[in-house]
């Protein structure tokens, strides 16, 4: 069943969307991530012209984090203080990256700019965590204790800077420049690539704060709500790239999809959600890298600067 | 029908200095997208008439049908490898080409007129691409821009050139079917007719058709141009609305 995307100016398939929404839905509410870096590869594929893939994701992503959010505060997974820390500083990063994008496109490389991000922080996330994984693994294998439960003295240096602050649900009592340092970059990464960040906040949260797991996935879909809705409404008043047919469409098969990867999230050992996130994101970097190394078998493309009516 | 031997007879007596008229008609003026458009083909339909005075022609005629759609500004740009990595180095702008275009003929077009002529009338999908207010000059270097536009564009079917494209039902009617595949823009089509009889244009005609977006395609585009602020709200509400609806509808307790 075809049906006529009135922005893209495009038939699509709806069931393939909703599949596709379906799938991107399940892994973000798994890990805790928005699965924009998923979708947005996915929609320009189908032939969907990018900047309405990258706005029209955007309504997706506040869908189905919508729903972890909520979900969140009902089981008290959500850590508020560190949220809102981590909003406020997002937002600011964000109008630094939204200075940024414009400055590469002048210089011509925005595309290189954004494929080396991708390869740079999706290798360097990925490795981290996978060998952070599978050290524990062996710690397990060795019968040794896992150490998940932070004890006392165990604090890198930073976390002990001034302005220390409490955050009860996190079991945190750190200082706040590393937070906010934290939240700038991730605004200003999100705002230059298109991505809500997830993927940078849960394992930032998991491994240099030391936040608990369950808290993990709900701050930071706060945080992913709260940023995601300024992007879109961003786009939808700068560039009217939102298509709300096919935002539509993504988020009925987003939801679902969400819903039943949280539940499985829920069922997932700590070590293994870390393992498997590890793994995709290696391997979307990886993806990205080969695009960059590889001869392209079609060296030329086409951009559509504007169209003259 | 009726209306083509009204126009045709109209014609006829104005009778021209010229031998041949050529008279054509489309199938449809403006076609309509709603949300289950999946493409469409558009009929040309033509006749020619002689005046009383010419003679029969010994050969026989030929017809070349030239489509081209809304302009856009186009960037074609061609990876090359730096270092370890491949990047996007030259580049080409193409300011103001066709986002579609299409040539119909009766036969090869290398039969039916010369290489010179179809270079000086933008005859032929080969000739409009390789003109020179396609795309600016550069002693060669422009080349394979030009050619990786035409691949390009084709592979998406909205570059293409059918050699059997127009049939003649009579010596003097022919017909022509354009396809538009979906991904065709909305906007004005240019219809360009040429008649030909022994490598000579004896007549040339030209029409257009449009291609708009209707009802709530068209109200959700000017919506979201005219109104965005309310348009991303909106969509903003929608995403929240059906986020709450998926946490109340699997809500375990």
């Amino acid at each position: 069943m075809q049906i006529y995307l009135p922005i893209a100016e495009m038939p699509v398939s709806v069931l393939l969307i909703l599949g596709m929404g379906a799938a991107v839905g399940f892994i973000s509410g798994l890990f805790g991530i928005g699965g924009g870096f998923l979708m947005t590869p996915l929609l320009i594929f189908l032939g969907i012209p990018p900047a309405v893939a990258v706005a029209t994701q955007s309504a997706q992503i506040v869908a189905s984090s919508t729903t972890s959010v909520l979900g969140a505060l009902r089981r008290n997974a959500l850590d508020h203080k560190l949220g809102a820390i981590l909003v406020a500083g997002g937002l600011v990063g964000s109008a630094l990256g939204v200075w940024f994008f414009a400055a590469a496109r002048r210089a011509g490389q925005l595309d290189l700019v954004i494929v080396i991000s991708y390869v740079t922080l999706f290798t360097v996330v990925g490795s981290l965590m996978l060998k952070e994984s599978i050290r524990e693994f062996w710690h397990r294998r060795k019968g040794g204790a896992v150490r998940l439960r932070r004890r006392a003295g165990e604090h890198a240096p930073y976390l002990g800077w001034p302005l220390r602050m409490r955050f009860y649900r996190s079991k945190l009592y750190v200082s706040v420049i590393p937070i906010i340092g934290l939240s700038l970059f991730i605004g200003f990464a999100g705002a230059l690539l298109g991505i809500g960040g997830g993927f940078i906040v849960v394992p930032a949260l998991l491994y240099i704060f030391r936040v608990p797991t369950t808290v993990v996935v709900g701050t930071s879909q706060l945080q992913i709500v709260c940023t995601t809705l300024v992007a879109l409404i961003l786009h939808a008043v700068t560039n009217q790239a939102v298509d709300m047919v096919l935002a539509i469409l993504l988020i009925v098969g987003g939801v679902f999809g969400a819903q039943f990867g949280a539940r499985m999230g829920r069922h997932l050992r700590a070590e293994l959600f870390r393992f498997l996130l590890a793994l995709l994101l290696l391997a979307v970097g990886l993806r990205f890298g080969l695009e960059l190394v590889l001869q392209p078998e079609e060296p030329f493309s086409i951009s559509v600067q504007e169209v003259r009516t | 029908m009726r209306a083509l031997v009204l126009l045709a007879a109209l014609v006829w007596s104005l009778a021209s200095a010229q031998a041949e008229t050529l008279i054509t008609s489309l199938s449809n003026h403006r076609v309509l997208i709603n949300s289950n458009y999946t493409g469409t083909q558009i009929a040309v339909f033509g006749a020619i008439e002689r005046d009383a005075q010419t003679v029969a022609r010994a050969t026989a005629y030929d017809v070349v049908v030239t489509v081209r759609g809304p302009r856009q500004f186009l960037t074609v740009r061609e990876k090359e490898r730096l270092g370890p990595v491949w990047i996007n180095l030259e580049q080409q702008k193409f300011p103001s080409v066709p986002a579609y275009l299409s040539v119909m003929t009766s036969r090869p077009i290398e039969e039916i007129t010369s290489v010179q002529q179809r270079q000086r009338q933008r005859i032929g999908l080969e000739a409009i691409v390789n003109s020179t207010d396609f795309t600016s000059q550069r002693d060669g270097a422009d080349r394979p821009f030009r050619e990786a536009l035409q691949r390009l564009k084709a592979q998406e079917g909205l570059y293409l050139e059918d050699e059997r494209g127009v049939t003649f039902l009579t010596p003097d009617i022919f017909r022509a079917a354009i396809p538009l595949p979906a991904t065709a823009p909305p906007g004005n089509y240019e219809v360009d007719v040429t008649l030909f009889a022994d490598t000579v244009i004896l007549a040339r005609t030209n029409t257009n058709f449009e291609l708009v977006k209707t009802g709530f395609e068209e109200q959700v585009g000017v919506v979201a141009r005219d109104w965005s602020l309310a348009y991303g709200l909106a969509t903003a509400a929608i995403a929240i609305f059906f986020g709450w609806l998926a946490s109340v509808i699997f809500r375990r307790d």
